[in-house]
């Protein structure tokens, strides 16, 4: 008896350590990424760096074109995809009536999440860039996103959409409301915390991808004189040129200074995120 | 009075235009949300079918066989060899590893968080975890080229630490956030009484934790394994920048090439041949994916039915 609740204790005592010693592992790494990133990172950060564009004259380094195009491809992107991804949503909740449909639909949006992003960008690269011959170019960039991101938007209003009560639904209806009216107005706005969250997340997966956008809206880092130009021409986001600077050029520095900024930038999003998941909801 | 009857009638007549205008209004809404939702469904279709259709002619020329067992890769040689198989071993591999090293920290984690963390602890740690799941690939991939490559370097006397166990570790680290949140999820789901019953029973806390909650959230569990091998099969940027890039039959400390970064790192300057079997190795890829993507779904299933 003895014998057996020692054992139990040791079982007890040493599992207890060990949850306590792998949540430490979790958050100490967080904590040695972000102040690895932020100390190599912040020195490097310069106005010239900002404010630039690369010069091979003066072999200086800008990223202000990849803040440009990462910022041109954010929009773009969620001009699409929000409406798209907001309207698959209203209709898994308020007009499928068919349940496979909405199985099928949902299967789909799960696939789509699963798929690695290098096969976006070989499929991107096949389709937007060669079939439909625009090239190298943000506007690919921007369409290959569109399909990525969109499963994101479908999940977070779907289910922001599913947290609106039924009687708000009916109260309307009963009013003499049309559904559509009844959705633009009542359910809608209800559930405007789960489009921003998805909004949120959707800039976030833009800024954080790499291996899609390299093979369709390409690495360029140079200014544009128009939107239509921007569009257009081949553009390389932040996390893009991060991989060009560190891989094909060995400046380590530029790197990290790209990194930092990407780490203060997703930052913002998870405060941002969790702000709009709380107050949005009252 | 005839203008009387006059507005009458139109009245008469517009209420039921009026009442079909908005049905047909309403059916067009219905159309387009329809639409909406048919997209989805359209590009999993598209992309499929476009990949199964560029990535077959290359095996048909090269021969299933060899294609998928060839240990030679040597693409742009006077008599180019395409096998693939240290791709897929290395994929293999590199995955199996970053599980072994991601899931018992991932796990334990998870466990801590649902169970013992108190409400202000586990909120920090969960947004540590969500913090680390949005750093960019491209970051951690400059954080292994920086710290771990030259650790592994001196640390094993090598010529250049960009090999296997590198990418191992950073996948691990990569994997870690997934498996953390899914698995947390499981195990918040548990029923009460059933932790209650054990507890009553004269179990210890984390005895209750360990043979009662975890047993109960297995398939929860399971299924954020599935998650993170899906994820660190589909890496590419951050192996790529810290794996070396060879074509080598796959070794703990050599430079080695996945599925993923064989398709990223030829693609630029690929030509006829080359470039359809590129594109082979992206449908060997697709096809792990989605027998990955079924066994999650089976487990989420099975998840929700217990």
């Amino acid at each position: 008896m003895e014998q057996k609740s020692k054992k139990r204790v040791l079982y007890d005592r040493g599992l207890r350590i060990l949850l306590w010693v792998c949540a430490s592992i979790t958050c100490l790494l967080l904590l040695l990424l972000i102040g690895y990133i932020f100390v190599n990172g912040f020195p490097n950060i310069t106005w010239h760096l900002l404010s630039t564009e690369p010069s091979f004259r003066n072999d200086t380094i800008g990223i202000l074109p990849n803040l440009i195009n990462t910022l041109c491809l954010i929009l773009g992107t969620c001009l699409i995809v929000l409406p798209l991804g907001t309207g698959a949503a209203v209709y898994l909740t308020e007009y499928a009536k068919n349940k496979r449909v909405v199985s099928v639909i949902e299967f789909a949006a799960e696939t789509l999440t699963g798929i690695p992003s290098i096969l976006y960008g070989l499929v991107g690269m096949l389709f937007f860039c060669e079939l439909l011959g625009w090239g190298g170019s943000i506007r690919a960039g921007i369409f290959t996103m569109v399909i990525m991101v969109l499963p994101t938007i479908i999940r977070t209003t779907q289910e922001s959409l599913k947290s609106v009560p039924q009687s708000y639904r009916e109260a309307a209806l009963g009013l003499g409301s049309g559904k559509w009216h009844m959705i633009r107005t009542v359910v809608l706005p209800c559930s405007i915390e789960g489009i921003v969250t998805g909004f949120i997340l959707a800039i976030g997966r833009i800024l954080g991808e790499s291996a899609a956008l390299l093979f369709t809206a390409g690495s360029a880092s140079v200014l544009s004189n128009s939107l239509q130009q921007t569009l257009n021409s081949s553009g390389g986001t932040l996390s893009v040129a991060l991989y060009m600077y560190v891989s094909e050029r060995g400046e380590l520095q530029v790197g990290f200074a790209i990194a930092a900024i990407l780490m203060v930038l997703a930052l913002l999003l998870n405060i941002c995120a969790k702000v709009a998941g709380t107050k949005l909801k009252r | 009075m005839k203008r009387f009857s006059e507005g009458n009638g139109q009245g008469g007549m517009e209420l039921p235009r009026t009442k079909g205008i908005r049905a047909a209004f309403e059916k067009g809404m219905n159309i387009l949300f329809f639409l909406c939702g048919a997209v989805a469904v359209l590009f999993v279709l598209f992309i499929s079918i476009y990949l199964i259709i560029s990535g077959l002619p290359a095996i048909r020329e090269i021969g299933l066989f060899p294609f998928l067992f060839g240990q030679e890769w040597a693409s742009t040689a006077s008599e180019p060899k395409f096998g693939i198989l240290p791709f897929i071993l290395t994929s293999i591999y590199g995955t199996a590893g970053a599980i072994v090293i991601g899931v018992p920290v991932g796990f334990m984690t998870a466990v801590f968080l649902a169970k013992i963390a108190g409400p202000k602890v586990a909120s920090a740690i969960r947004a540590a975890v969500e913090l680390l799941s949005s750093i960019p690939s491209v970051v951690y991939g400059l954080i292994g080229m920086t710290i771990l490559v030259p650790a592994i370097r001196s640390a094993f006397h090598l010529a250049s630490g960009a090999t296997l166990l590198a990418a191992i570790v950073v996948l691990a680290v990569m994997v870690l956030p997934y498996i953390i949140s899914v698995s947390e999820t499981a195990l918040t789901a548990v029923p009460k009484e059933y932790e209650e019953a054990s507890l009553a029973l004269g179990a210890t806390e984390i005895e209750t934790y360990f043979r009662v909650s975890v047993p109960a959230a297995s398939s929860g569990i399971a299924a954020a394994v599935v998650l993170g091998i899906g994820r660190a099969i589909g890496e590419a940027m951050a192996v790529m920048m810290v794996a070396g890039n060879v074509a080598n039959m796959p070794s703990l400390l050599e430079s080695v090439r996945f599925l993923t970064t064989a398709v990223a790192s030829e693609m630029s300057y690929s030509s006829g041949l080359q470039r359809q079997a590129l594109f082979s190795i992206a449908l060997v890829l697709f096809l792990f994916i989605m027998l990955i993507n079924a066994a999650l779904a089976l487990l989420l299933k099975k998840g929700k039915k217990d």
